[in-house]
């Protein structure tokens, strides 16, 4: 059964749509990302779940019940701002025990609850601390601690690694991914980093421009991006126009073999840089080394074809030719896919 | 989501209108019943005979040469007085803002002791600095009390707070990096602060030059005691008329007269304010100050220092000296006297002392009414949009301008009859003044509440809390401190009220300014140096007020 459906969800701001009849099924337990660019409508998105903007069209559904009409406070679900927005002048336990306060548990039940939770997300006996004092990461843990202790049937977080360090950053990630398993929440979370996505999410939702671009799995996203706007979101920029019959497609790179079954007529084809193969000058496609990269643990290699736009291409370590020298590029049928 | 989106979809946010038109009814109610409806009724009592709207009458009024000349003199003083706050002000401002000198906190609190005094005290400390047996007078035989100079110059050491605190805060808070960008790119330091300083603090000083204009056009106090028979303003002359020539279809033309102009004024004071709520990059006050470099700036230092000693000390000094300079020399023969009934020939039917006593009380009273209307007020404005908030919001401030004296007068005729009959009642006075004292109050308040971050409000919802716990749960322990400032202004504003005081005070019960008003209109010297030493008391009182909100007071707190 659905948690959280959302049915043709509008939102306007003066002309702009920033919300364009959104449908979204959000599963119990399941942990739904959604990625876009800035001004994609992403953070609309959990304010009309949360009731803190009216949308000008469509319904949002909470367990299979009509939100319209029912006041924020009522909806029991759990939002971490962006920024936290710890209360300033409570300590560490004012904040996390808020909502409970809220709900009228009483004060041992509280006291246990907050401990419980501290514990929980790796701050124990930070309860007396003032909020002010405390490091961007512990913020985090303590505005993740607030949401989660009303025991929220929709947990909904707003960028909630972004302003972390990396480090922090992927060990959180894997943390959070962990909890919300253990508890069974269910997640509704919204980023613009694509790799924060795909190591939280069930579910990844791209948007763009208030319209959900792609659903799916980080595998099939990562795998089959949908459309160019997907790719480029997704870093990749070896995109070109062609004109595919049956296992090939006419490029001005060349030849690209596509997957069999590929639709005839013209399209667009993104090639992964994985499936950019170098080798000899002679050896398919000529091309010049622009410039290369060092990614840690592969390099990255820019190419100019003799004509087209430019391409990239990963090498292992060792592996990759100079500045400035001539090879020749093939490409792996395995690695291309067609955008529509 | 861009700034710019977010700023729209927090706009967009469900309004809870309902929530705020309930926060509005009672101070609407307030205004209506103690202040609407006071002032029109003495308005309309004046222009109505036999049942009949006299229109002619105002055509009467208007064309006497006397209303020209009134009015003329009621802007013009005003325009001089702001001219010269100004030009006597902003280097204070400027000094106040950007040097760190030993003392600088106590200065600051200093300067801004005559702001809260009542006006009646200002107007004495200048009689017995410019008046007849003056200090200048028996030192130098120069009295000034019968020429304008002496209204100007009150008038100055009255408002020069005003401008050091809104432009000098301003001006503290300008990140100075903004100019040093400007001097990079190749301005001069004359341009640089022409192009980029001056550009940001313009609406700050339109706005203190407003307000001042706006204090000093509806001046009373200041002006009844220093400005003899020949000068009046407006409110004086609505004064005479109403209090002692009884013609009240004169003084109706002229309240209206006034309340337009001021009307105008804070329709002007309005659009400053808010082009002033552009944005501009602030810094930490504590980190844009630093100690005077070089010969030009010590001078300016010194030049800010000595004006404030001469402007704001000497008169306050001579004051206090006043008081204790006896019969038999210095002693406090005057202070003794206040405390009996019987030596002032009938000026009081109590001691003169009983007026701290009535005047602490009735602040009391007034400071809580002022919290709670204007607390509401201000949490029905803290949200900036919609033209009825604008419009509430000017409603507000109109108290400010009115003829004070219309209101008090207003306030005998119009609630003495059931189910409103007030005139015996005790609490005439403190209402009286917590209608000069919500506007402060909503000023004091408003920009904190403003500053409380609203996600942080979304945040308590999302948790749980319905608007109103929210408000409570986020707001209120934000908005403390505030709010015992804003009590504080309440009380000191109260205690210095006059205009409409002196009207509704009942003879056995004086405040401290109408005790003082009164003693100043006897002759005799045991008169004077009693009002010497009553005016003193209140202005220690006023001070301590002062010094304690001064602790209390945040960098954010206020445009007072």
């Amino acid at each position: 059964m659905s948690m959280l459906r959302l049915d043709g969800v509008t939102v306007r701001f003066g002309e702009r749509a920033v919300l364009d009849a959104v449908d979204l099924d959000v599963a119990e337990h399941e942990t739904v990302c959604v990625l876009g660019p800035s001004g994609s409508g992403k953070s609309t998105l959990l304010r009309v779940v949360a009731g803190l903007q009216r949308p000008d069209a469509g319904r949002v559904f909470l367990a299979g019940e009509d939100q319209g009409g029912v006041p924020v406070h009522k909806r029991g679900v759990g939002l971490m701002f962006q920024d936290h927005q710890l209360f300033p002048q409570r300590d560490v336990a004012g904040n996390v025990g808020f909502g409970l306060r809220m709900r009228r548990a009483g004060r041992a039940e509280t006291e246990r609850r907050v401990a419980a939770l501290l514990d929980l997300v790796g701050l124990p006996n930070a309860q007396r601390r003032a909020v002010a004092a405390l490091s961007g990461g512990e913020q985090q843990r303590v505005a993740l601690a607030r949401a989660l202790a009303p025991e929220p049937r929709l947990l909904m977080l707003d960028e909630p690694l972004g302003q972390l360090d990396r480090g922090l950053r992927e060990r959180l990630v894997a943390e959070l991914r962990e909890l919300f398993r253990r508890l069974g929440t269910t997640v509704l979370a919204v980023t613009h980093d694509q790799g924060e996505a795909f190591a939280l999410a069930d579910r990844v939702v791209v948007m763009r421009d208030g319209r959900i671009a792609q659903s799916g799995t980080p595998l099939e996203v990562w795998q089959r991006p949908a459309s160019e706007f997907v790719a480029r979101f997704l870093g990749f920029d070896n995109i070109v126009e062609a004109t595919v019959s049956g296992e090939r497609a006419d490029t001005v790179w060349g030849r690209v073999p596509v997957p069999a079954g590929t639709p005839g007529g013209v399209c667009r084809v993104l090639v992964r840089p994985a499936g950019v193969r170098l080798g000899a000058v002679g050896e398919g496609v000529p091309c010049g080394v622009v410039s290369r990269t060092f990614r840690g643990d592969h390099v990255a290699v820019r190419l100019r074809p003799d004509a087209g736009p430019e391409l990239e291409a990963v090498c292992r370590l060792g592996e990759a030719p100079e500045p400035a020298a001539r090879v020749g590029v093939r490409f792996d049928a395995a690695e291309v896919v067609v955008l529509r | 989501m861009t700034a710019r989106d977010a700023e729209k979809a927090s706009r967009a946010t469900v309004r809870p209108t309902a929530v705020r038109l309930g926060l509005m009814a009672l101070p609407l109610a307030f205004f209506g019943v103690f202040f609407a409806f006071p002032v029109a009724s003495i308005v309309s009592r004046g222009l109505k005979s036999d049942g009949q709207w006299q229109f002619g009458r105002i055509g009467e009024v208007l064309a006497d040469p006397e209303t020209g000349h009134v009015l003329w003199f009621t802007t013009w003083q005003a325009a001089a007085s702001t001219a010269l706050t100004l030009a006597l002000a902003l280097p204070g401002a400027y000094v106040f803002a950007r040097f760190d000198f030993p003392g600088k906190q106590l200065l600051r609190a200093v300067v801004t002791v005559p702001f809260v005094l009542p006006t009646v005290v200002v107007g004495s400390a200048f009689l017995a600095l410019l008046g007849h047996g003056g200090l200048l007078d028996e030192w130098w035989g120069i009295r000034l009390d019968t020429t304008v100079w002496a209204i100007l110059v009150a008038h100055v050491f009255f408002n020069y707070a005003v401008v050091v605190r809104t432009v000098g805060g301003l001006w503290a808070q300008l990140d100075p990096r903004q100019e040093e960008a400007a001097r990079v790119l190749g301005a001069g330091r004359l341009a640089a602060w022409r192009r980029v300083t001056l550009p940001a603090l313009a609406p700050a000083v339109a706005a203190a030059a407003l307000m001042v204009f706006l204090f000093t056009f509806t001046s009373f106090g200041v002006v009844q005691i220093l400005g003899g028979p020949r000068y009046a303003t407006l409110e004086v002359e609505i004064y005479q008329q109403t209090a002692q020539l009884l013609d009240l279809p004169t003084a109706a033309v002229l309240t209206l007269l006034q309340f337009l102009a001021v009307a105008l004024l804070l329709a002007v004071h309005a659009r400053t304010v808010r082009r002033r709520e552009a944005t501009l990059r602030l810094v930490s006050a504590a980190r844009t100050a630093r100690r005077p470099q070089g010969a030009g700036q010590w001078a300016l230092l010194a030049a800010v220092l000595g004006t404030v000693v001469l402007l704001v000390l000497v008169p306050l000094a001579v004051l206090v000296l006043r008081s204790f300079d006896g019969p038999d020399g210095y002693g406090l023969a005057f202070y003794r006297a206040l405390a009996s009934a019987g030596d002032n020939g009938g000026t009081f039917v109590v001691a003169p002392l009983e007026a701290i006593g009535n005047s602490a009380a009735y602040g009391l009273a007034a400071t809580a009414l002022a919290v709670v209307v204007g607390g509401l007020a201000a949490a029905a404005l803290t949200r900036r949009e919609g033209r009825l908030v604008r419009g509430f919001d000017a409603l507000l401030m109109l108290p400010l301008g009115t003829s004070a004296v219309t209101v008090g007068f207003g306030f005998l005729i119009s609630l003495d009859e059931p189910p409103l009959d007030l005139r015996t009642s005790w609490i005439l006075v403190p209402l009286a003044q917590a209608l000069v004292g919500v506007p402060f109050v909503v000023r004091t308040m408003l920009p904190v509440l403003r500053a409380v971050d609203h996600r942080l409000r979304e945040a308590a919802a999302v948790l749980g809390a319905s608007p109103l716990r929210a408000w409570r749960e986020v707001d209120l322990p934000l908005v403390g401190r505030a709010l015992a400032v804003a009590a504080g202004f309440a009380f000191a504003v109260s205690l210095g009220e006059f205009g409409a005081t002196v009207f509704i005070a009942r003879p056995d019960s004086p405040t401290l300014p109408v005790a003082v008003a009164r003693l100043l209109g006897r002759p005799g010297e045991l008169n004077y140096g009693q009002a010497m030493a009553l005016s003193t008391i209140l202005m220690l009182v006023c001070a301590a007020a002062l010094l304690v909100l001064e602790r209390l007071r945040t960098d954010r707190t206020g445009e007072f």
